[in-house]
């Protein structure tokens, strides 16, 4: 029955082509949606552990209370000693130190005064030991626009975009002036290496980014430093080892009375991350509800149509004595089988599409212009072993649920009216 | 009618006698100028910042000639020794001996703490007589630290103030402000000063000790002490010139 049903399917293009448009729509329309949705936040999620939350955090904690503020005078001390406690007690992931701070940089004239200032967000990273795997994190490299990633203390790297504005060049000197972190005035001088492009608007419009040591001078923090990160070796976020690690760190400072004392969170305690990784959960079966509903309601009214078009069909199977639940399971089996095509057409399409954008990628720059949060300018879709089946799941589901609604009024026919019916 | 008649006449003796309760609001602030604000004057100070997580002490020399010019030396500790700070008129710039830089302070960087104390550049920079700022008037009478203090209320008449309004307790007998409660244009309480030790030098009263407390941040305030303060001394020009902050 079901060859002569597909044959049917085939050969009757009036019975088939519409819903398999229809589904092949919808299923490429939920792929491409996924894939978008996985990119988008994915990325996302992958640049705000790598640029600010780790997958762990350890702070003081007085800092754990506001982890979003770059408090230097909040920051954690004898840090030697506790990135020791912490590799010996979690060997499984990377801890390394960091200081944030907001500051200002002055560039000055032949003179030495000043010619221009601008705020900007600032990294004390490791980029200079040998073994470091922050500059990987950053991606400083590849983002290096002109000059060089620096190669001794007293360098750094600025934003392009900054770099611009103030027309700086590579050597350029420049004084960073901020905040020690008992309050006092930190001044230091440092010469531009390079300039660098991360295509995230928040750090394009002003970052910089400084070796630790030579953050922990300026900002006067010897064995000092605002958060130690810590990262998977896997480099893959995990709920809940994340949360394993959490509870273990913070065990092992429980005993300490100190406010300053270390505090550990994870990267879903941060900055409204726990919503959004709850949300890159949910995407699938968000997608997959309104796909069905929607497509349902369309199939259901195309079932329908075609109901009405095949009602003599119908009409003239019942009277040759076929069964109505015979009829309705065939309507059911050829709901599956356009389903099936359709999705296959639509998923191909739809992975082929998002598999070129995932290579391309969009640039939404010019849109996140004033952005404050650290998102990728440049959008990739992301194309993961769910794209391949997540259309069918909607593009079979709704053809059926369609049919099987509009099929309901092969019930309703009344056997004895039949003939009058057929006789018109 | 003669009800009303009769009403407005009381109300009109209450008015009246309300105000001759309390001396001339105008003329307290111009005491309050007399002793505060001199030609010029020079004077070393420990300023004490009780952060956080510590205190520490920075001693430092000013000179300063009304509200245009102000030069400061910082003297201790060795972290923030010849470091100098330089104000002509409206503009500040700051020596950074580490980095042999001179640095332009503008904008809202003015509002910033200095050195992690409860006091702003604006606050450094603000010198002018309240009588050029501010209109006031007297709405009580309290005691404050065993000192009769007339109660008032200073309210901007130019836009270009660091607090909108001020309240202020007055020492009615050496017309010093003991407490200054400073607050923004939103009605907001910004920062509470309380001034002590009252010493009369060269003729004038004059407080000793400054002890200001930023209400929007947490710590225990800033205690900024006169160890040594002269009034209209004879001061070199040279001083208040941008060449003098990198001597």
């Amino acid at each position: 029955m079901k060859i002569f049903l597909l044959k049917g399917i085939l050969k009757d293009k009036s019975r088939s082509l519409l819903p398999i448009i229809i589904v092949g729509l919808g299923a490429m329309l939920t792929v491409l949606l996924y894939s978008w949705l996985k990119g988008v936040i994915g990325e996302s999620i992958i640049m705000n552990a790598n640029f600010n939350t780790g997958h762990v955090k350890v702070i003081s904690r007085e800092q754990a209370k506001t982890p979003e503020q770059m408090a230097i005078d909040l920051s954690l001390v004898n840090i030697a000693e506790l990135k020791k406690e912490l590799k010996k007690n979690v060997s499984d992931m990377d801890w390394v130190e960091r200081i944030r701070f907001g500051s200002l940089i002055d560039f000055p004239d032949s003179e030495g005064e000043t010619r221009a200032q601008g705020p900007v967000i600032g990294w004390g990273l490791d980029i200079l030991s040998p073994n470091t795997k922050e500059r990987e994190r950053f991606n400083l490299a590849p983002s290096i626009k002109r000059g060089k990633m620096p190669s001794k203390h007293g360098e750094a790297l600025i934003s392009e975009d900054f770099a611009e504005k103030f027309e700086v060049k590579p050597g350029d000197v420049f004084t960073l002036f901020g905040s020690t972190m008992e309050g006092g005035m930190a001044f230091q001088n440092f010469t531009v290496s390079g300039t660098v492009k991360f295509g995230a608007q928040v750090l394009d419009r002003g970052a910089i980014i400084i070796d630790i040591q030579d953050a922990q001078q300026a900002f006067q923090m010897p064995d000092a430093a605002g958060e130690i990160l810590g990262f998977f070796n896997s480099n893959l976020y995990d709920t809940e080892k994340a949360m394993k690690v959490k509870v273990k760190v913070n065990a092992m400072f429980a005993s300490d009375t100190d406010k300053y004392a270390p505090a550990a969170i994870t990267l879903q305690d941060q900055e409204g991350m726990g919503q959004y990784l709850d949300y890159a959960d949910a995407i699938g079966g968000i997608l997959i509800t309104i796909f069905i509903s929607a497509m349902a309601i369309v199939l259901w009214n195309s079932g329908l149509l075609g109901g009405l078009r095949r009602y003599t069909e119908f009409g003239v199977r019942l009277a040759l004595g076929e069964d109505k639940t015979h009829i309705y399971v065939s309507l059911l089996y050829e709901a599956v089988a356009i389903g099936l095509i359709g999705s296959l057409l639509g998923s191909f399409v739809g992975v082929l599409i998002s598999y070129w954008i995932q290579q391309v990628g969009i640039d939404l720059g010019g849109m996140m212009q004033g952005s404050t949060l650290m998102m990728p300018t440049v959008i990739r879709t992301a194309v993961t072993p769910t794209t391949y089946y997540i259309g069918f799941i909607p593009g079979v589901f709704s053809i059926v649920i369609g049919n099987a609604l509009a099929g309901i009024g092969i019930y309703k026919r009344s056997t004895a009216r039949l003939f009058n019916e057929l006789e018109v | 009618m003669k009800y009303i008649k009769f009403l407005l006449i009381f109300l009109l003796a209450i008015n009246s006698e309300t105000y001759a309760k309390y001396p001339d609001a105008a003329g307290i602030i111009k005491k309050i100028d007399e002793n505060m604000f001199s030609t010029n004057r020079v004077f070393e100070s420990v300023m004490t910042i009780n952060g956080k997580r510590s205190s520490r002490s920075i001693v430092s020399r000013t000179y300063s000639v009304g509200d245009e010019k102000s030069f400061t030396e910082y003297l201790s500790p060795a972290s923030e020794k010849g470091t100098k700070m330089l104000k002509l008129d409206n503009q500040l710039w700051i020596y950074s001996p580490g980095t042999d830089r001179i640095i332009q302070i503008s904008g809202h960087l003015l509002r910033q703490s200095v050195m992690g104390s409860d006091l702003s550049y604006e606050d450094m920079m603000e010198e002018r007589k309240l009588t050029d700022i501010y209109d006031a008037k007297v709405i009580g009478e309290e005691e404050i630290s065993n000192r009769k203090c007339w109660v008032m209320e200073l309210t901007a008449k130019v836009e270009d103030v660091a607090y909108f309004s001020q309240k202020l307790w007055v020492d009615q007998e050496s017309y010093v402000p003991i407490r200054e409660d400073l607050f923004g244009k939103s009605g907001k309480l910004l920062k509470r000063a309380t001034l002590e030790n009252i010493k009369k030098i060269q003729g004038r009263w004059f407080p000793m000790k400054f002890t200001y407390k930023d209400m929007l941040k947490e710590g225990n305030g800033t205690v900024f002490e006169m160890t040594d303060v002269k009034f209209d001394q004879k001061i070199p020009a040279y001083i208040f010139s941008k060449a003098s902050l990198k001597k």
